[in-house]
């Protein structure tokens, strides 16, 4: 397939509403030249799954400031319940160090912590948005 | 095209006429890349299109047209109709990236398995649609959604393609727009069947739908049915009148609405495949390259043109 913007979906799960961080890390990627679904904060895995599905999305970026990124493993289920499991997901924000292993075992690609550059994020988005795309066509010819 | 695209191609439809909910939004991406895979999946999908009915929405900029298509697609919701959306966002002329958000005004349907919703970069094509709007509308209407909703990105004076795409055109207008409302005077008005002036709970509403009306009454030439329509997205007044009015407008075009779609797609992929030629050719692209887009999509586009005709005409 010939080469086409990356698709990435921005978004916030749970109950924490500051979105600052999600907005600017937005407007990084499009910026980056990719095409960037963003949501309001508070969005349940359900709909995060059925967004992702319609938009065909490559990659989720999900901003955590308040525990919710432990809500990550049950979101990477749903994907995969949904056979979504090629699309890769990345978490910002506050992680503590601590917590990012097991975050990282349930198949989350990398974590940004604060101090993380534009650029950083862009490469490993593009990175990953590559990986996203030959999982899929992996699965297909399966 | 690789065989292994094809076979692709082929597995996706099938899936896509099974009902498979992840091959609506993956055969959306393939139309919207365009080029010979997008070619060969509208193909196969061609006998099913023609059965949705396609209402385009447009307007400029902060008329509300988000907010009040979220506020249809709730009526629809309520008769228990299915809706799908094509929400075209403009795209950065810098970077060539987007940020989509008109989903997000339509939240509240997030976990409607009756609502189906694609947000869609222009990606640099001009005219209030991207490129493939055409194409995305009738993989929505193959894959079994029968009303089809176009929201264009905000538009100014140029913006009428939709009339191209939709049966059905609502121009949404807003008070207070002042000079806006002048600049859509000679454009956009023009292929409304519907006028709305969204907002309009507000006090100079009233003059806005006066100014419209107006304009209608100085029109010359082939005099069209078209109303004014005094509503509001917030406070959900006159929202259902307007919904009714969409569905009698609809429902008295019936069949014909089908084949005048037929007739405007193959118009509009005539323009497009020439208007492609053009910009190849200006920008200096090898011939090679323009004879291999020649024989993959001019061809095919002129053939189905020619067929589309009726016969001894081509002679």
């Amino acid at each position: 397939m010939m080469a086409y913007p990356e698709r990435v979906l921005v978004t916030k799960i749970g109950f924490d509403g500051h979105d600052r961080g999600s907005r600017v890390v937005a407007a990084f990627l499009r910026d980056a030249g990719m095409e960037v679904i963003y949501t309001p904060p508070w969005q349940e895995i359900e709909a995060v799954v059925k967004l992702a599905m319609q938009e065909d999305v490559d990659l989720i970026g999900v901003s955590s400031l308040a525990t919710d990124h432990l809500i990550m493993p049950d979101l990477i289920a749903a994907l995969r319940d949904a056979g979504m499991d090629h699309v890769r997901l990345i978490v910002g924000g506050i992680i503590p160090q601590n917590e990012q292993p097991e975050l990282l075992n349930a198949g989350v690609s990398a974590i940004f912590s604060p101090g993380a550059t534009s650029e950083e994020i862009v490469e490993t988005v593009r990175g990953l948005v590559v990986e996203a795309r030959a999982a899929r066509e992996c699965a297909e010819e399966m | 095209m690789s065989s292994d695209g094809k076979i692709r191609v082929e597995v996706l439809a099938e899936r896509l006429r099974k009902g498979d909910s992840r091959a609506l939004g993956q055969a959306l991406t393939v139309v919207e890349n365009g080029g010979s895979n997008a070619l060969a999946l509208t193909e196969a999908l061609a006998g099913a299109f023609g059965k949705a009915r396609i209402v385009g929405f447009t307007g400029p900029p902060g008329a509300g047209k988000s907010t009040l298509l979220d506020a249809l697609i709730h009526e629809w919701r309520r008769e228990g109709r299915p809706v799908a959306v094509l929400a075209v966002d403009p795209v950065s002329p810098i970077s060539g990236g987007a940020v989509l958000g008109d989903r997000t005004r339509m939240g509240a349907h997030s976990l409607d398995d009756g609502v189906f919703i694609r947000s869609v970069s222009a990606r640099g094509h001009l005219g209030g649609l991207c490129e493939a709007a055409h194409d995305m509308a009738d993989i929505m209407d193959a894959a079994g959604w029968p009303l089809i909703l176009i929201e264009t990105v905000g538009a100014g004076q140029s913006e009428t393609e939709i009339a191209q795409v939709a049966d059905l055109s609502v121009v949404i207008a807003a008070p207070g727009l002042g000079d806006e409302l002048q600049a859509i005077k000679a454009g956009i008005l023009e292929i409304g069947d519907l006028l709305v002036v969204n907002k309009g709970d507000r006090d100079d509403a009233g003059e806005t739908a006066q100014h419209l009306e107006a304009m209608l009454s100085l029109r010359s030439g082939a005099k069209r049915d078209v109303s004014v329509l005094r509503v509001s997205a917030t406070t959900g007044s006159g929202v259902s009148r307007l919904k009714d009015e969409i569905d009698h407008r609809l429902e008295s075009a019936g069949v014909a609405a089908g084949a005048d779609r037929n007739r405007k797609r193959n118009a509009r992929k005539m323009a497009l495949a020439i208007h492609r030629v053009a910009s190849r050719i200006s920008a200096g692209i090898p011939d090679e390259d323009i004879g291999a887009m020649r024989s993959e999509e001019l061809d095919h586009v002129i053939e189905r043109w020619l067929a589309s005709l009726p016969t001894g005409v081509e002679d």
